[in-house]
């Protein structure tokens, strides 16, 4: 079973990519963040459920959608809002922004503004561990949108031919952008793409964090032993359009009714309520969160701005 | 430690061709550091399409020397990632046209993820490719493509003319923290020059006179350089003394010897075997009139390759890239000769 430890590290996670993507939603409506924003508001459990399965000198690879990532990564919310506002004391020092923000030395590669573009390079991590003989894995994020992409195929077909400790982490919130994902996929699971190429191909439901936690872990050690890499395809759903801007008036409302009704948290609260523990202890870790976030949010929009003149010496070296 | 130099060779220097200078550069790099790896196709037991990687895989192993699929977007892409991870991957492009398959990685990965990361990341990794016209190779083979990667901040850009230049050059891009995108030319594997069997580096932006002369400064790259260095032998005998200089680096660009150069000669040829429409000549060339102005005796020539698709038949093709006479026509308008 489960312990509670876990489960109430689990829900911390995916309460703080809750309310970390509401709030940074008001600052953008507030004109505090500015440019492309795309919440990962209803696919928390996945990125929360593999990097609790992963050790901490492991990698990992975002996307354009990676807010959700950073954070299941152990990223500071601090640091994370101050980037979104595009702050010196931000990941990036405001340089990257939202598309691309990254921890290198916390073993987070990044996010990605372009869609697909990370999976090869989350396979050159694992080709760097393969060689080096490190152990470590890389959990590599992509979308169903991703895998219409060529370098889907092509870094997929590396990391088989050369058994890479690589989690091809597929998730399928139905949509890139506004395209249904049936309407340029033929086959009912992507994941059956990864078999084609001789990986091992798994289906979780997305919205159920100890499901994909459960893969998860059991890819991390399939990997370490060097039977990687191996693809697992998480069903999820986005609770809003692509980005902040985006309506999505395309997306069925009984069918985002029935996931958002089936949202990652309250099907984690109830796996803690199954465990025994009680919601003075689930307010507990919502109330630490939220405290958490309103100091990033003043230490964010307390922090400078880059220096015009630094940043314009620094482009002299290029 | 290597001894950094960009001086030239000295004279006793045992002579070997270009791609044998690029191999020992590998094997020496290869040698010194466990981070250092090769990948590409057909680089490991074919030894490359030009021999350039012969006998590594046999030296370092499968590890170490990567025979890849035709993947070039995700081999390249590995190589970044992998070089984010701590590697210094060396990444065999067969031909910079096919580089062109793998352009977001070098130009929205590569190049822009110490940026876009704030400074804290790095991608010491070096894309080995080569470019220029063959014989016969037509157009989706013979292309000259480093105005693409000259316009991309965040990269290095490295094309040498010569054995000593090449195997120098592509040690220091593989020991730089930064992605370097290093461009053979086709002709010039074959080549042959002096190469001390000494550990020897050589600086990026540090250009070489490959000929000192004072009425003209000569400025060229890759093979237009040998090029360039007949042609100036016989205006020579014209009377016309040409100064060649070999940036060697495109990017960072040795302002300074150029410049100099300028200032001291007053005439100015360049020489580019890539296509004039947007090229690096006429970048040179606005460099040179905006911060020597005053100093240039007549228009500043270039030298370039015609704005077309490299045709097969070989008449047409030497019509379109510079030829000796095109280079001695230049520099005698540049003189007014």
């Amino acid at each position: 079973m489960y312990s509670k430890q876990l489960l109430s590290e689990l829900y911390r996670k995916l309460y703080a990519i809750r309310v970390f993507e509401t709030q940074c939603i008001k600052l953008y409506r507030q004109g505090l963040i500015r440019g492309y924003f795309h919440p990962y508001l209803g696919e928390e459990a996945v990125a929360v459920g593999v990097c609790a399965a992963l050790e901490e000198s492991d990698y990992i690879v975002s996307t354009h959608r990676g807010h959700g990532h950073c954070i299941a990564w152990g990223a500071e919310l601090k640091r994370m809002v101050a980037e979104l506002l595009g702050r010196e004391t931000g990941y990036c020092g405001g340089r990257g922004g939202s598309m691309h923000i990254a921890d290198v030395t916390a073993g987070n590669v990044g996010a990605n503004g372009i869609v697909g573009a990370g999976i090869p390079l989350g396979v050159g991590a694992a080709l760097a561990s393969h060689i080096r003989g490190d152990g470590k894995v890389t959990a590599i994020f992509f979308s169903d949108g991703a895998c219409n992409n060529g370098v889907f195929a092509e870094a997929m077909n590396l990391a088989a031919i050369w058994s890479l400790p690589a989690i091809l982490v597929l998730e399928n919130n139905h949509y890139a952008v506004s395209t249904r994902v049936e309407d340029v996929c033929r086959t009912a699971d992507m994941a059956e793409r990864g078999v084609g190429y001789g990986v091992e191909s798994h289906v979780v439901d997305g919205n159920d964090v100890l499901k994909v936690y459960d893969q998860a872990r059991d890819a991390a050690a399939k990997c370490r032993a060097g039977a990687g890499p191996i693809l697992i395809e998480c069903k999820t759903y986005r609770d809003q359009g692509h980005h902040v801007n985006d309506p999505g008036d395309y997306m069925p409302k009984d069918v985002l009714a029935e996931y958002k009704a089936r949202n990652p948290e309250s099907i984690c609260r109830k796996h803690m309520i199954d465990a025994g523990l009680g919601s003075d202890q689930v307010d507990g870790i919502e109330a630490e969160v939220d405290a958490e976030l309103a100091e990033a949010v003043e230490f964010a929009r307390n922090s400078a701005e880059p220096d015009v003149a630094e940043f314009l010496k620094e482009v002299e070296s290029y | 430690m290597s001894e950094h130099t960009d001086t030239q060779q000295p004279v006793e220097a045992r002579e070997i061709m270009y791609r044998e200078a690029l191999n020992e550069a590998l094997r020496e790099e290869l040698s010194a550091n466990p981070s250092v790896f090769c990948m590409g196709v057909g680089i490991g037991q074919r030894g490359g399409s030009y021999k350039v990687t012969a006998g590594l895989l046999e030296e370092f192993g499968p590890k170490r020397v990567i025979d890849s699929p035709i993947s070039e977007a995700s081999f390249t892409g590995a190589g970044v990632g992998a070089a984010i991870a701590g590697m210094r991957p060396v990444v065999e492009i067969l031909f910079v046209d096919f580089s062109l398959l793998v352009l977001d990685q070098i130009i929205n990965q590569a190049a822009k993820y110490r940026f876009m990361t704030g400074g804290v990341g790095r991608v010491p990794m070096v894309l080995r490719t080569q470019g220029g016209v063959g014989n016969g190779l037509a157009a989706q083979h013979s292309q000259s493509l480093e105005a693409i990667y000259y316009h991309a901040p965040g990269l290095k850009l490295v094309m040498p003319s010569t054995p000593y230049d090449a195997k120098g050059l592509l040690k220091t891009a593989i020991r730089d923290e930064d992605p370097v995108v290093f461009i053979e030319h086709k002709l010039l594997y074959m080549t042959k020059g002096p190469v001390p069997e000494d550990d020897y580096m050589i600086d990026f932006g540090k250009a070489d006179i490959k000929r000192a002369g004072s009425d003209v400064t000569l400025i060229a790259w890759s093979n237009m350089v040998p090029r360039s260095l007949t042609a100036a032998e016989k205006l020579a005998s014209e009377g016309i003394d040409v100064e060649v200089i070999d940036p060697r680096t495109l990017v960072p660009l040795d302002k300074p010897t150029i410049l100099d150069s300028v200032r001291k000669t007053e005439h100015v040829v360049i020489v580019q075997e890539a296509i004039r429409r947007g090229g690096v000549a006429s970048d040179i060339a606005s460099i040179i009139q905006a911060e020597a102005f005053d100093y240039l005796d007549a228009p500043i020539e270039i030298c370039a390759g015609k704005n077309t698709p490299i045709p097969f038949n070989l008449q047409l093709e030497s019509a379109c890239v510079p030829q000796e006479a095109d280079i001695i026509a230049a520099v005698r308008r540049a003189v007014g000769a």
